[in-house]
């Protein structure tokens, strides 16, 4: 059911900014929804209303890329995978940013969408690079914990654990899980508190 | 790495299996659902031809979406009763509790499972939520998930997951009278930054939350995650034992024994070790309020808007951020700030004790002119509680709106939002850009107590001055 992430190349859009949480990644009022289906079109919406064209989002010459460059703390807030579907759905493939958020990391590797780490000054450089010339390609690449635009070549970081998930095209943990029934209901029965009367 | 604490004995008694992956399997003991997370997880089970394994261990309620006002069916928003009624057939199809408004027990997700009993120490609890580290009060360990590993656990009650850190957060010491559990956690983010808790689980320890009521702990664990921890926890002992006894869900006769034993047996050891420790002190505490963007951007009552050119250099640019959204200079006192709505309720200060603080300082008062106030119990039954104890007439005469249980303002999914660049006086846990529904309202969070004096002056108050 789900396949293996190892390289992904495409145009890169910066979006600098630190602590960017997830109801400004899409407001609250776009989860009124029961699929999320759509979503892609709002990512950002009101940041992008305020900058008026001037969001990158926005902005012609990203339109189309796959690799977003972040700065810290990025998905910040609230659980919604509506965050990450919304971003997705615009058509990013792989985020690269200083840090981020645990839940919106979590919800990226049930995606598919590896989030990779970089230091602040590789990742501001990566982001400088990308505006100077947006039509440059990033690669990055699981396999080397690299990520290439010209001749910048970063190193990326992340857990061994989801780097695997990726690698092994394991992400979607569902079958492996679920494959584990007997061994589940035997760590169930073994805990008190499924045994105690209400 | 951590060693001896509740976090690492829960972590390991749940433990399924370790994963290809290098990651652990762990098993979910209460998985509660809601409206706004779950319809896509069922879709995914539904197009996968999955079973949902446990359906016993999924309790189901509706909050976000809720209005507070008028709650007749079908709801005015279309979208809303959309969510409504998905929420339903997936609860009906699945054979899953739920807590329907009108049952009773409606209410918001992490305010229904501790009244109930259902929230217990030891276990591991999920919730598409991010505020599910409230649970984490009764030594839980318990955090927010996405929709797809919602339907993870549907599909299995397990999660893939990479074992956390744990930082013991020690404040010990008395709080100051008007100083209230949400103002220990806001000054502890305010100290850690909003994303010093990322990787790690908070412990809190110390003589001041061994001396807090189970309802405020749950204050301060509902708002690890806006420090950047997926989960927070207290060490469970005689106030989680008596709170718990006699609840719905509670262990009865023999077995409560056995319980008290077990819960004893999960807290942390007196020689833990721990990835971090830090220490505070009650006593420096003040009445704290938020001024900016992010709830990391906090001071006390009598400080000033801080200026960005002294803070660490990575603050400065999302505080230049938080002055021109906010509108508020830097060195401007934050008493003061006229205010246009205040709002009591959400998971983090919507229940009884809450409403019962608020209601102490509103008694003999009233709204100021032109401030819109209103007041949310977190559940139907805090709102039956609190009506029973005459708090709702105690607010009408003040002034205040006394609204049905849900989440309200605190996201504005609901009729309840800001309008405009209005900014509000909340009690609840995010002042995000954004987030009470308008895409320029703005937002101050602090205790309910503190909304209550805001919302009867018409500005930013110590609430000391009104004790």
């Amino acid at each position: 059911m789900t396949s293996t992430v190892t390289t992904l190349t495409g145009r890169g859009i910066p979006l600098t900014g630190n602590d960017i949480d997830t109801d400004r990644i899409i407001p609250a009022r776009f989860l009124k929804c029961v699929t999320f289906d759509g979503l892609g079109a709002h990512a950002f919406e009101d940041d992008r209303i305020q900058r008026q064209g001037e969001h990158p989002f926005d902005q012609p010459q990203y339109q189309g890329a796959e690799v977003l460059v972040v700065n810290r703390n990025f998905g910040c807030g609230s659980s919604r995978e509506h965050a990450p579907q919304a971003i997705a759905k615009w058509g990013i493939k792989a985020l690269i940013g200083e840090s981020f958020a645990e839940i919106f990391f979590g919800n990226c590797v049930a995606m598919g969408i590896p989030c990779l780490t970089a230091s602040e000054a590789d990742v501001k450089a990566l982001q400088g690079a990308i505006a100077t010339n947006p039509q440059r390609t990033v690669t990055v690449d699981l396999t080397t914990m690299t990520a290439t635009c010209d001749d910048l070549s970063i190193p990326l970081h992340m857990g061994d654990g989801p780097r695997q998930m990726f690698l092994s095209g394991s992400w979607d943990a569902t079958g492996q899980l679920v494959a584990q029934a007997d061994q589940i209901r035997t760590t169930a029965a073994n805990l008190p508190y499924t045994r105690w009367s209400a | 790495m951590s060693h001896g604490t509740l976090f690492d004995k829960v972590w390991a008694l749940h433990t399924v299996g370790t994963l290809p992956s290098g990651q652990t399997q762990l098993f979910i003991g209460l998985h509660l659902i809601h409206e706004v997370t779950s319809p896509q997880a069922f879709a995914m089970l539904r197009e996968r031809q999955l079973s949902v394994m446990f359906p016993e261990r999924t309790v189901a309620t509706v909050d976000h979406i809720v209005p507070t006002d008028s709650q007749a069916r079908p709801f005015g928003d279309s979208l809303a009763e959309a969510m409504m009624q998905e929420l339903e057939t997936n609860c009906a199809d699945y054979g899953i509790r739920f807590y329907n408004i009108g049952s009773g027990s409606q209410g918001i997700v992490h305010v229904i499972a501790p009244e109930q009993g259902l929230t217990q120490p030891g276990m591991t609890i999920a919730c598409g939520d991010s505020h599910t580290s409230t649970h984490g009060a009764f030594g839980a360990i318990a955090f927010g998930i996405g929709t797809s590993q919602v339907r993870d656990v549907l599909a299995s009650q397990t999660l893939a997951l990479a074992k956390l850190k744990v930082r013991k957060v020690e404040v010990n010491g008395t709080l100051k009278p008007g100083v209230y559990a949400k103002d220990v956690i806001l000054h502890i983010i305010r100290k850690l930054g909003v994303k010093g808790g990322v990787g790690y689980a908070y412990e809190f320890a110390g003589t001041t939350f061994e001396r807090m009521s189970m309802e405020e702990r749950m204050t301060v664990c509902n708002m690890s995650i806006e420090g950047g921890a997926r989960c927070g926890y207290v060490n469970p002992d005689a106030v989680t034992f008596e709170y718990l006894r006699g609840r719905d869900a509670a262990p009865k006769a023999a077995d409560w024994e056995k319980a008290v034993g077990w819960w004893t047996c999960l807290r942390s050891d007196p020689d833990a070790e721990y990835d971090d420790v830090v220490v505070f002190q009650a006593e420096d505490i003040e009445p704290t309020v938020t001024w900016g963007i992010t709830p990391g951007q906090g001071i006390g009552i009598s400080e000033t808007v801080p200026v960005a050119a002294e803070m660490p250099p990575e603050e400065q640019v999302i505080a230049e951020e938080a002055y021109q959204y906010m509108d508020l200079a830097a060195g401007t006192p934050i008493k003061g700030t006229p205010v246009d709505v205040c709002f009591v309720g959400s998971c983090t200060n919507g229940r009884i004790s809450d409403l019962r603080e608020a209601a102490t300082v509103a008694k003999g008062r009233h709204v100021a002119a032109g401030i819109t106030a209103f007041v949310v119990p977190g559940s139907e039954r805090v709102k039956q509680q609190a009506e029973a104890e005459g708090l709702d007439k105690i607010f009408e005469a003040a002034g205040f709106e006394w609204r049905n249980a849900g989440c309200s303002m605190c996201l504005a999914m609901n009729p309840d939002k800001l309008v405009g660049r209005q900014i509000s006086a909340s009690s609840s846990n995010r002042n995000f850009k954004g987030r009470q529904g308008s895409s320029s309202g703005r937002t101050l969070l602090m205790s309910p107590a503190m909304v209550v004096a805001a919302a009867v002056t018409g500005q930013v108050t110590d609430v000391r001055e009104l004790l």
